[in-house]
């Protein structure tokens, strides 16, 4: 039996997770029902859409709470895009909204900024410092590939382990304990999104 | 900063990539698509596009087919398009690993459906796919796979697509359309000074520098099709050829293993 799960909460393009993994040698199963979460030893929160309706949406399915059990057994988990930004506090979009606030950080919009198109769509440059067994095999930058509006703002810069530039710098992906959260898609980002997966799924 | 984008174009007739010129899809180039994808997947490609000209709306469900299959071996992003005609089928493309929907005559027949998607998915899901051609010596856009005029012009075209939800403007010009002399680059510049979105510049590619002037142009993506089909290697060969330009495209990040 696999033991990677893949939310399935009705928000975004969950296939291509799953074919990334099974690209990497990776059987996952996509998970509805919050009672099987504990069963997995990793779990992945994909996500593309709006903040307030994902929130809403974890909180009536019983999910979060599912979630919430399991982070604190201390198992891994990963979120992607939305995902990682449903980790955070608290969001801006379209009003205020609490997130599933295992991470301490603000989601908020990109500034505008003359010459910056929102949303940040598109292949830019991953900046980490090596040494993280997470970016092993990997040179110290490349391009992923990005697709949001919002971004996240630590309050502990120490939680971010990788850095983006649009207009300003922000965490393209951070780290915590057993929580791992990436901006970009890894599943849509080539050699060095599967590399990062592999990594994960070796935490 | 963001990297411009070389996007690789997959025109399906009945599940078979074929090529494309003026619009006329006779020679089959691939039988199966993911043959294709797989090297394009190997060749340092930032896109692919994947388009649907069969000519009956009954291949819409082989289609999905097609996207399933090919998503399994794509890692970048993925925009389909042909036959959206309802939420339904567009739910059924994104569902098969689609990440984008490229629409084209829905922009001019039913801006409703454009969006309900746009509100749906996201105006960074929906792709403007305009055709233009000369006609009495005057540009204008075609739909319906370049067959009925609209008699609108391609600037004011554009922009009610952007108004109507587009994230993206996918350009491409009936006339240069497998003519292998470039672009259409006038009526490809006066789009990407007058539009807010990306823009992805399409048609008449034949030369490594064809791409360079799309991107002097203004575009910030440039596909082909055809081309990239003749050789080994093409689209690593075309990324090459572009950075020595200086244009600044993706870097792969080597592997240090």
């Amino acid at each position: 039996m696999s033991s990677v799960s893949i939310i399935d909460y009705g928000m975004g393009n969950i296939r291509s997770v799953m074919n990334a993994l099974s690209e990497i040698g990776t059987t996952s199963e996509l998970v509805a029902d919050p009672s099987a979460v504990s069963r997995f030893d990793r779990v992945i929160l994909p996500g593309v859409g709006a903040f307030a309706q994902a929130i809403a949406r974890l909180r009536e399915s019983g999910m979060k709470e599912a979630l919430d059990q399991y982070v604190a057994t201390g198992k891994p988990l990963l979120g992607i895009c939305l995902g990682m930004q449903l980790m955070c506090s608290t969001s801006s979009e379209d009003g205020e909204h609490q997130g599933l606030d295992w991470i301490k950080a603000k989601v908020v919009r990109f500034p505008d900024i003359e010459g910056i198109k929102v949303p940040h769509m598109g292949w830019n440059a991953l900046q980490f410092a090596s040494g993280d067994p997470l970016f092993a095999g990997l040179e110290e930058s490349g391009d992923v590939y990005f697709v949001h509006s919002y971004y996240v703002d630590c309050a502990d810069k120490k939680d971010q382990v990788a850095t983006t530039e649009h207009g300003i710098p922000f965490a393209s992906m951070f780290r915590r304990d057993n929580l791992y959260g990436m901006q970009f898609h890894p599943e849509k980002s080539q050699q060095i999104g599967l590399t990062l997966l592999s990594n994960f799924l070796k935490s | 900063m963001l990297k411009k984008r070389l996007i690789a174009v997959l025109i399906l007739r009945e599940g078979q990539v074929v090529q494309s010129v003026r619009f006329k899809h006779t020679n089959v180039i691939h039988y199966n698509p993911v043959h294709a994808v797989e090297a394009f997947n190997k060749w340092a490609v930032d896109e692919l596009v994947v388009l649907n000209v069969t000519r009956s709306a009954n291949s819409a469900a082989q289609f999905a087919e097609a996207v399933a299959s090919i998503s399994r071996h794509c890692f970048v992003p993925l925009a389909v398009g042909g036959w959206i005609t309802d939420e339904a089928y567009a739910t059924t493309l994104l569902r098969s690993g689609a990440d984008k929907l490229i629409l084209n005559t829905a922009f001019a027949d039913d801006t409703n459906l454009v969006n309900m998607l746009a509100a749906r998915h996201g105006r960074q899901c929906i792709i403007a796919s305009m055709d233009v051609k000369l006609n009495e010596g005057k540009q204008t856009v075609h739909v319906d796979r370049g067959r009925r005029d609209t008699g609108i012009e391609p600037l004011e075209w554009a922009k009610r697509a952007v108004d109507n939800g587009a994230g993206e403007i996918f350009f491409n010009s009936v006339d240069h359309d497998g003519a292998r002399k470039g672009y259409a680059l006038d009526v490809l510049g006066r789009i990407c000074a007058a539009v807010p979105v990306p823009v992805i510049a399409f048609g008449g590619v034949f030369s490594w520098d064809h791409l360079v002037q799309g991107i002097s142009a203004g575009a910030e993506a440039v596909a082909a099709a055809n081309i990239f089909h003749y050789s080994e290697q093409a689209t690593r060969k075309a990324k090459a050829f572009l950075a020595e330009a200086g244009v600044s495209v993706r870097q792969e990040g080597r592997l240090l293993t």
